[in-house]
């Protein structure tokens, strides 16, 4: 098991011809089961063409029909990524994950608008995607950095990501699924919502959350975790030294009329009984000394 | 980006937004002529920086003659203004705002952000008009006001009377309240604005609501579609550094340490920093290369972090994922040769042909330390800028 995607999920692909999402695509196809996984890519103006052997169609919900995917991933470029996700919701996907950086906020009002009361699961935009190591990867992280194992990876950040699963592999610990939620300040799926299925999935053991300066995901987290949670948390918040009014880097990464810091994170999830680290470098070791 | 006050409040009259009259002047001629296009008796000298607590600082005058108007702006105008949010360097004055002064019966404090946990634009609002908002919610929490806006219905007529009644605008001046309000509101969705702060808006003698002052931010990420907003920029209030840096795709912001930093990813940039300061130094910058650095990026990267004469080493921390170690180790070399460098450079690599890319550092003769992870690596640069100082003092 694993969460949201696993080695029989369907994938269609929004953008699959441009130069980031035939990269990338390539390398998702080529990773564990991807080869079955892939299944379609959209472009209104090459439907019946393919890529690579990949069937090109006109929109996400004949993809959809053709070839039961269940799952898109978007590459198209900022100012189409919002509509290219009100078609995959419109379509009834399960689950869109927008790998898309530089999104306009207003689009993302708008379409968080229009998901309301919808089944269609979002993750990102401005994510590195999901990967369940040794079964799928959708989006652009390092695949053979993974290991099929029991440890479950939510982050707002890409590279410190990879680096939280760096530390496990020195462990020898592998995991169930890494979920990288995006550094927008609007977007989908939040600390919390990965974290509730983590604590339903009967193969997740313990769970490292990565989180970063802005906004108060960490602690709505924190706070739900303190109560419900059956497992193991370990955290690490980036951002002690970011000064106060200044994007670091990620549009959602500000601390903002004084709110958002790393400190009130960190004394928030301690409060809250999570193990945390102000030392990026042994989130691994942390999570191991909790199991 | 930011704008100045002069160019928010044009934008506000764009929106039917009330503001006193007024004129934006490169010059005391420009403040005098501006002075006396304006007619009446009382005016307003205002410094344009992008920073808040002017008055305070001595940015904000009222003059009563016309040779008052002149005698501020000569004071105004080329002044180094320090306020709480200058930081202690200031900044100089280059533009005024003049405008006709304003019969101020009540201060208020209106204010739009993005809402994270609502994913809705959000109005507050305040009776405490000119204070800090962070200071009143600090102190009075109970007297800011909060109404999430509906991105499809709209700022509603039944919600923009609600939170007027609340901030004490009295009945007679609902209707002007509602048009400022929900003005401001379509000017905030129109212009893809990230914040908006009006402090104070103000109710006038005659029973009027104007804006005294705004204040705008937008989104970096949709400023595609604004080009008028584009112009507004001014780049001399921006760090050198960081507009250098721009033109080159990389994030970079200035800090006040002396340890310089090169990292792949925005989250990794800040933990690494984070780690220098755990170990006792300060960064001097956050610098994010971000997922495809080249050779060139990389350099170019150098050069930014050492044009900051108080960078007495440089931590390069890369995960090596889809970009390759050796990619950026070659990098590195270019870079380190071409700029010759000459204070202590650490580096630590990890993921993809992390090996290769270790031996082409060793291989390069250069004085690289190599570290195998972050904590190893902020001790070393800590260490070694440290001893660097030791020797280079008398």
């Amino acid at each position: 098991m694993s969460i949201l995607i696993n080695a029989n999920t369907k994938v269609v692909t929004q953008g699959i011809t441009g130069k980031t999402g035939a990269f990338h695509t390539r390398l998702c196809r080529d990773y564990a089961n991807g080869r079955a996984c892939f299944v379609a890519g959209v472009n209104p103006n090459k439907a019946g063409e393919d890529f690579e052997g990949i069937p090109i169609f006109g929109s996400v919900k004949e993809a959809k029909e053709r070839t039961g995917a269940t799952v898109s991933v978007i590459y198209v470029p900022p100012p189409f990524a919002a509509s290219a996700i009100d078609e995959a919701v419109d379509a009834g996907l399960d689950l869109v994950i927008c790998i898309t950086e530089g999104v306009p906020v207003r689009d993302m009002i708008a379409t968080r608008k229009r998901m309301a009361g919808r089944k269609t699961l979002l993750i990102g935009p401005n994510c590195p995607g999901v990967i369940t190591p040794d079964e799928i990867k959708i989006g652009i992280m390092p695949g053979h950095i993974h290991k099929k194992g029991r440890i479950g990876v939510v982050s707002r950040s890409g590279t410190l990501t990879y680096e939280a699963v760096g530390q496990l592999m020195e462990l020898g610990l592998g995991q169930s699924t890494c979920v990288g939620i995006g550094g927008d300040p609007v977007n989908g799926l939040k600390h919390i919502d990965v974290m509730k299925l983590f604590n339903s999935d009967p193969d997740t053991d313990a769970v490292i959350m990565v989180g970063e300066i802005g906004g108060d995901d960490e602690e709505t987290c924190a706070r739900w975790i303190k109560e419900n949670m059956k497992k193991p948390v370990v955290g690490f918040i980036a951002g002690v030294t970011a000064p106060p009014g200044k994007r670091m880097g990620h549009a959602g990464a500000i601390i903002s009329g004084g709110k958002g810091t790393a400190q009130e994170k960190l004394a928030v999830m301690e409060a809250c009984g999570i193990k945390v680290t102000r030392n990026p470098a042994e989130m691994g070791k942390l999570l191991k000394s909790v199991l | 980006m930011n704008i100045h006050e002069y160019q928010g409040k044009e934008i506000l009259r764009r929106y039917g937004v009330a503001t006193p009259r007024g004129y934006p002047c490169f010059s005391v001629a420009e403040a005098d002529e501006a002075a006396r296009k304006l007619g009446g008796n009382v005016w307003v000298v205002k410094a344009q920086i992008h920073a808040g607590g002017r008055g305070k600082g001595g940015g904000v005058k009222v003059a009563k003659s016309l040779d008052d108007v002149h005698r501020y702006a000569s004071a105004i105008l080329d002044m180094t203004l320090v306020t709480h949010q200058t930081g202690p360097e200031g900044r100089v004055v280059k533009r005024l705002l003049v405008e006709e002064g304003a019969d101020i019966r009540k201060e208020l404090y209106v204010g739009m952000v993005v809402d994270r946990a609502s994913q809705r634009v959000t109005l507050m609002a305040s009776s405490e008009g000119g204070m800090e908002i962070e200071e009143v919610a600090a102190h009075a929490p109970e007297k800011i006001h909060k109404v999430a806006i509906d991105p499809v219905d709209g700022l509603s007529q039944h919600q923009a009377d609600d939170i007027s009644r609340k901030i004490g605008v009295p009945e007679a001046s609902l209707a002007q309240a509602r048009a400022f309000m929900q003005g401001l509101y379509r000017a905030f969705v129109d212009c893809d604005a990230s914040l908006a702060e009006i402090n104070p808006l103000i109710l006038t003698g005659d029973g009027k609501v104007l804006a005294l002052d705004a204040k705008f931010n937008f989104d970096s990420n949709a400023l595609f579609r604004h080009p008028d907003i584009v112009a507004m920029r001014d780049l001399d209030e921006e760090d050198p550094a960081e507009i250098e840096a721009s033109k080159y795709d990389l994030s970079y912001i200035s800090l006040n340490g002396n340890i310089g930093c090169l990292v792949n990813g925005a989250g990794l940039a800040m933990a690494t920093m984070d780690t220098i300061k755990l170990f006792g130094a300060e960064p001097a910058n956050f610098l994010d290369v971000g997922g495809g650095a080249t050779a060139q990026k990389v350099t170019e990267a150098f050069k930014l972090m050492l044009k900051n004469p108080a960078v007495k080493g440089i931590l390069v921390n890369i995960f090596g994922g889809i970009m390759r170690c050796d990619t950026i180790a070659e990098g590195v070399i270019a870079a380190a040769k071409e700029v010759k460098l000459s204070v202590p450079l650490v580096v630590r690599m990890k993921g993809t042909n992390e090996d290769v890319g270790k031996q082409l550092l060793k291989a390069s003769g250069l004085p690289i330390i190599s570290a195998d992870n972050m904590a190893d690596a902020a001790q070393k640069i800590v260490a070694a800028v440290n001893r660097h100082e030791e020797r280079a003092a008398p």
